[in-house]
């Protein structure tokens, strides 16, 4: 049976991990990665885990010891944040074109400078492009599943893509939560042992990460968006059976009082929990508001997401991350993307908030979806707005 | 002294191996050094191998997709790297071995590098590795800068020596560093076994790889790589300006096992410098003072590691 226990997010994590039993774990430490790969090596110490954990030097050599342990044919995982994040950036967009499957938890954390060890989205919307299967949790509970789930879907050999979980660092990787963990058994029945189709063995030879002549890298390019595009089909498929063992439902794109609403918040990640709330205080107040949140990030669900829009007219995103210069946030910009010249497209607005552990509160999500009514109303100057900036 | 190596009889030029786990046809250019001691490195490790091999000439030269030169599984990540690649497939086996997914027979791992790779941009990844203590040998192809960008110097680029990155110009004379001992920073890992070797005297560089091989955690193995292109040299004195090399001291020829420094070659009548600077254009623009200078430093060198193989 499974159990449900009142445990630290990051615990729980590496105990996710423990259950779907982990081979090769090379990891570094970064705040506020810490306590999962701590408890990692302390299961792999105490005989509870049968793994190699490899204290790496550097977040660099973690992803590229990831990459040859999965070449080898273990079940491979890693977690980072920011900074170290950063430092892989050379080495992430290799495992994901080689087809290198492995699971990476990132615990969300703003970037230099100024330092801060506090959360927002910057670290991992500089890495969107890596090529990546990319989902975010919004609860402890969600971080277990969707790790599980990043193994499953990341060996399939219908997909074949290394997967990251986005978690908010400290607002999730350090509360305490109550959480049922799986049982063994059940996460053995839904994660079969890793059998990559190739992998590095002296019987069978093969040649791995050769040059991509100008003849042959675009090709190789467009074979890992088209591997992207239909790895959509295993990653639900991964969530329909994880509902019919584990019981718990997942979507690409989760919709929370969205009936006849006027306004809809779009989220991703922790911030979500609050911005309920806020949408039922708002409810309560008689606004017609409801609450999107983008589990898949990549590859991007634009249909499931057209979907969940429904008739509403007015969209209020929200980015974790400014792009200085930009025209918007990821998200936002994502979205206007998403809905450029679809007849009766919403309004898009875009808003950039919690930068750097800074807290969305629920006045903060009633104060967006003010703005938002009135920029419905006379279109805005900027393309943007901060929110909760201080004034002096 | 090490165990494994007392059922290991050496090679010999009569029972060299047959096999080519590198093949031929590859894209390496006329007289490549390099190339020539890799092939050595190859026959001496055999078809149970698995290679990491770090970007750079070797890299290139033999995987241009869809041809391949490699007849053992061989990986290429990225540049500075290979050792943390090294370090993540020897991880996979023993782990896999552990739980029987995979056979036990014992499998190679070699990671390889050029010196930049090495010496240079990938020093840390390297360390990490060898202080981890991971079953795995790395070689270092040493042809003394970064010949696969176009002969820029790297820490490996010998004092005087002309690149692109280090013209002899009015103001200047080449490079003016001497060149990086990266045998002795892994030496001051404590690894179990380290050597230089050369192309000119191929079975004492193939026994010294297998030797790496054989010995139990890391093993590292810096080769003389002779580039014609970069240094401008005939291709057809690579194996001659290798043993110059050697005979004038330049490159010294020792093994460090379990931190004790053996010299495999004693030179007792060496040649001058200037017998090895013949025929390499690199070297063309040095006056007098710089080449005293250079024999003076060289002299000095072999001085100290053969007081260090006295030490025992």
């Amino acid at each position: 049976m499974s159990k449900r226990v009142g445990i630290e997010v990051s615990i729980a994590i590496a105990e996710a991990v423990g259950l779907a039993r982990a081979e090769v774990i090379p990891a570094y430490p970064i705040t506020p990665q810490t306590h999962i790969v701590e408890h990692l090596s302390e299961m792999v110490a105490n005989g509870e885990l049968d793994a190699e954990f490899v204290p790496v030097e550097s977040e660099h050599a973690a992803m590229s010891c990831c990459c040859g342990s999965s070449a080898a044919g273990a079940r491979t995982f890693t977690s980072s944040s920011a900074q170290g994040l950063s430092l892989m950036s050379e080495i992430l967009y290799i495992p994901s074109t080689m087809r290198l499957p492995m699971v990476m938890v990132v615990a969300n954390r703003a970037m230099s400078a100024p330092i801060s060890i506090w959360n927002d989205h910057q670290d991992i919307m500089i890495q969107r492009d890596i090529g990546w299967i990319q989902t975010f949790a919004e609860n402890g509970q969600e971080a277990v599943d969707l790790t599980l789930h990043a193994f499953r879907v990341a060996e399939d050999r219908n997909v074949s893509l290394p997967m990251i979980v986005n978690i908010d660092g400290f607002t999730l990787s350090h509360v305490i939560e109550p959480i049922e963990l799986p049982d063994q058994e059940d996460v053995d029945k839904y994660l079969p042992p890793f059998k990559p189709r190739y992998k590095l063995d002296p019987r069978r030879p093969i040649t791995m990460g050769p040059v991509g002549i100008p003849e042959v890298y675009t090709e190789a390019k467009v074979a890992h968006d088209k591997a992207m595009k239909k790895a959509k089909r295993y990653i639900l498929k991964a969530w329909n059976e994880f509902e019919e063992i584990f019981g718990r439902k997942y979507n690409p794109v989760e919709s929370y009082r969205t009936e006849d609403a006027e306004v809809l918040l779009v989220t991703m990640g922790s911030i979500s929990e609050t911005a309920m709330t806020a949408v039922d205080v708002m409810r309560e107040a008689g606004q017609k508001v409801g609450l999107l949140r983008i589990r898949l990030w990549r590859p991007f669900p634009g249909q499931e997401f057209r979907k969940a829009v429904g008739k509403t007219k007015v969209l209020a995103v929200i980015d974790r991350c400014l792009p200085p210069g930009a025209l918007c946030g990821p998200v936002g910009a994502e979205l206007r993307s998403l809905f450029y010249k679809i007849p009766g497209a919403p309004k898009i607005f875009s808003f950039v908030a919690g930068l750097g552990g800074r807290d969305v509160t629920v006045e903060r999500f009633q104060e967006i979806v003010d703005k938002a009514r009135q920029f419905a109303k006379k279109r805005p100057r900027e393309l943007y707005e901060v929110i909760g900036v201080r004034e002096k | 002294m090490i165990p494994e190596f007392e059922k290991f009889k050496g090679f010999k030029a009569k029972n060299l191996p047959k096999d080519e786990p590198l093949s031929s046809g590859h894209r390496a250019c006329q007289g490549c050094g390099e190339v020539l001691a890799l092939r050595m490195v190859m026959k001496a490790l055999g078809k149970d191998v698995i290679v990491c091999n770090a970007t750079g000439c070797m890299e290139i030269i033999t995987s241009p997709y869809p041809h391949t030169a490699w007849r053992v599984p061989w990986i290429h990540i990225a540049f500075e790297n290979a050792a943390s690649v090294a370090s993540g497939v020897e991880s996979a086996r023993k782990i896999l071995a552990r739980k029987g997914k995979i056979p036990k027979k014992h499998v190679d791992i070699l990671a390889v590098g050029g010196d930049g790779a090495t010496g240079d941009i990938g020093l840390q990844w390297i360390s990490g590795a060898m202080e981890r203590g991971h079953d795995f040998v790395y070689v270092c192809l040493d042809n003394e800068a970064y010949m696969n960008t176009g002969v820029q110097r790297s820490g490996c680029t010998p004092y005087g020596a002309m690149t692109t990155t280090s013209p002899p110009g009015k103001k200047s004379f080449g490079q003016v560093t001497w060149k990086k001992n990266v045998p002795a920073i892994m030496v001051a890992h404590n690894i179990p076994y380290v050597a230089t070797a050369s192309p000119a005297y191929f079975v004492d560089l193939m026994n010294k790889v297998k030797k790496a091989a054989l010995v139990k955690g890391p093993a590292y193995v810096h080769i003389y790589s002779p580039c014609p292109t970069g240094w401008g040299s005939a291709g057809e004195r690579s194996i001659e300006i290798s043993r110059l090399a050697v005979e004038t001291k330049v490159f010294p020829l020792y093994e460090v096992i379990e931190g004790r420094y053996i010299i495999s070659r004693k030179i007792t009548k060496p040649k001058p410098v200037t017998e090895y600077f013949k025929g390499q254009r690199r070297f063309r623009h040095l006056d007098e003072d710089h080449i005293a200078y250079i024999q003076r430093r060289v002299d000095a060198e072999y001085e100290k590691l053969l007081r260090l193989a006295e030490m025992g």
